[in-house]
């Protein structure tokens, strides 16, 4: 099968040719075929939300290319590339307007990757549309379709935002450590409806987490990266014999730290 | 103050009749400042603008709702390079509105033939088929401002309620949303910039007509004018939806201007009118935090330290 997304050689610098210069990404090579789930490990500060960001065009990349679907992104803008991609972030504020109500955030979702017109936002068809979606997600959120976001939880806004990225069918999702900032029991739910939107639509996923036991029961290969190099790459097999144990053993090898100094938490 | 309660039907009137004109200036003032989330001070430059081009194409002959229309189109165009100085050279908006601002005091100059103002005395206005029947000036500001804002205030409503418009809202709530959603958060924000800024020049515009004179100088504190509308209404009228929260601005507009009107009643000096106009915004903007710690208070919680 043809690779869905491919880095070639991607590198990234901050404050290039300053005295605070990082070199956070180095020379990436990466690919991923359609309807793969990886996760990625690695300690704080490792790059892998800058690795996430470089996907998603948050800034141009130093060097390198990035294709997807064969076609060569590397110079086009998030709003160019959310026609393809969409994505969850860390933070459950960062996702959703506050002030438009979870209808209308769901309405400016639906119109990801299509060309916004002077027709009416919000529909008698797309309302009932939404209400099906947010029944879907179990959590009674159909009754608050005209409620403001701001007025909702954190694990509230975070599976509506989910529903969002997954509303039209993205070629490629990326998640940043977006159950990090929930509760272990919000988390836990938001993780479930995560694997459930994600097999229902065979979607391309990308997922960072500083969980190692999602980092193993979630997704069909593993990535760690350690100081902006990809350090490990295990397949469906390798990642199945695998324990957090062995995990951590791996992270240590690599980064010849051990697992304290890197704050990568368990729970 | 027998005097002020003498005239008090005339202050009311008029301020009805101007807080109407001034409206336009307070919702577009709304649009950038509060939708957007973008403090934009071309509002000095393009509305003295709206007046410029109103007044020379009367006096040049032109009708008044072309001259009028055309001062719109004006006012768009001044949003629009603010808007392009903002997004596209990436200068910061308070200093792109500054730039615009400054700008347009010399264009502004330039389209009134290089005098400081124009007189419309004698010349035809928007307002003159109404007070030609009425034979009221403030009645027929009313009628007319009123019926305008009947229009433009559900028109602009719905636009807000189309894909764009609500692309527009969602850029000035959260922009890396809109942007990772595939809003381009540059063109909704231009487009902001040239609504906002055309109501703007379109109040600069009908209130030249109705004091039949532009003023090269007239911009001065007009962003404090809309900035103060829109904070009366957000104060008397909290947590509304769009739709009511626009004509609220209108009250919040006649408010203000019945208070400046009483302010000049005082018996104070002319040039301290501004000094009260500012402490009356500045208690204003605390208002909120003061019945908030009202609340506090009444549960009896303190906060220490
Ligand atoms: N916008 C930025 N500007 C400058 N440095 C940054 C920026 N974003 C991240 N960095 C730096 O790049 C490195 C990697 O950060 P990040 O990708 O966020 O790591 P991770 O997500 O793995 O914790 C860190 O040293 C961080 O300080
Ligand atoms: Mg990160």
């Amino acid at each position: 099968m043809a690779n869905l997304l491919e880095l070639n050689n991607v590198n990234h610098y901050f404050h290039l040719n300053t005295v605070h210069e990082t070199h956070v990404l180095q020379d990436i090579q990466l690919t991923m075929k359609e309807g793969e789930f990886v996760t990625i490990i690695g300690g704080n500060g490792a790059g892998k939300s800058t690795l996430l960001n470089s996907i998603a065009g948050t800034f141009p990349v130093t060097s390198g290319n990035i294709l997807l679907n064969q076609e060569d992104i590397t110079k086009k803008n998030v709003v160019q590339r959310s026609q393809f991609i969409s994505r969850v972030f860390q933070d459950p504020k960062a996702g959703t307007a506050v002030r438009l109500t979870v209808g209308e955030n769901l309405a400016i979702a639906a119109c990801r990757g299509k060309k916004r017109t002077l027709s009416r936002a919000k529909t008698a068809k797309n309302r009932s549309f939404f209400i099906e979606k947010l029944k879907g997600l179990n959590m009674g959120l159909e009754e608050k379709i005209d409620t403001e976001i701001g007025l909702l939880s954190g694990g509230q806004r975070q599976s509506i935002t989910l529903l969002m990225a997954t509303l039209n069918k993205p070629k490629l999702l990326l998640l940043d450590e977006h159950t990090a900032a929930l509760d272990p029991k919000s988390s836990h739910i938001i993780m479930n409806k995560t694997k459930e939107l994600i097999d229902q639509q065979h979607l391309t996923t990308f997922m960072i987490t500083h969980n190692m036991e999602d980092a193993l029961n979630y997704g069909q290969r593993l990535i760690m990266l350690h100081q902006g190099k990809i350090v490990v790459d295990l397949d469906e097999t390798a990642k199945k014999n695998l324990t957090v144990a062995d995990l951590l053993t791996l992270f240590q090898e690599q980064s010849g730290h051990s697992i304290q100094d890197d704050a990568l938490l368990l729970q | 103050m027998l005097n002020f309660l003498t005239h008090l039907p005339s202050i009311f009137i008029s301020s009805v009749s101007q807080g109407f004109l001034w409206s336009f200036l307070a919702v577009g003032v709304y649009i950038t400042f509060r939708l957007l989330d973008i403090p934009d001070m071309t509002t000095e430059g393009s509305f003295p603008l709206g007046g410029a081009i109103v007044s020379i194409l009367i006096l040049q002959g032109a009708s008044p709702v072309i001259s009028t229309s055309l001062a719109v189109l004006g006012g768009m165009l001044a949003g629009l390079i603010t808007g392009l100085l903002h997004t596209k050279l990436k200068i910061p908006a308070l200093l792109a509105g500054i730039i615009t601002m400054t700008g347009l005091y010399s264009i502004n100059s330039r389209i009134m033939a290089n005098s400081a103002t124009l007189s419309l005395i004698q010349q035809p206005t928007v307002f003159s088929w109404f007070e030609k029947i009425l034979k009221q000036p403030h009645l027929s500001i009313i009628i007319l401002g009123g019926m305008l804002l009947l229009i433009l205030l559900p028109l602009l409503y719905l636009f807000f309620q189309t894909e764009i418009g609500l692309a527009i809202i969602a850029t000035g709530d959260n922009l890396t949303m809109s942007q990772a959603n595939g809003i381009n958060t540059n063109s909704t924000q231009l487009l902001g910039y040239m609504l906002a800024n055309g109501l703007i020049a379109l109040s600069g515009a009908l209130l030249t007509q109705q004091k039949g004179f532009s003023d090269l100088n007239a911009g001065i504190g007009t962003i404090v004018i809309g900035l103060a509308s829109i904070i009366v209404a957000e104060v008397l009228f909290k947590q509304k939806p769009l739709l009511t929260r626009l004509f609220t601005i209108v009250l919040g507009t006649v408010v203000y201007r019945l208070i400046l009107a009483f302010i000049l009643e005082l018996p104070i000096q002319a040039n301290d009118n501004k000094f009260f106009s500012a402490l009356f915004l500045a208690g204003c903007l605390c208002l909120p935090l003061l019945q908030q710690q009202e609340k506090k208070l009444k549960k009896g919680v303190t906060y220490h330290g």
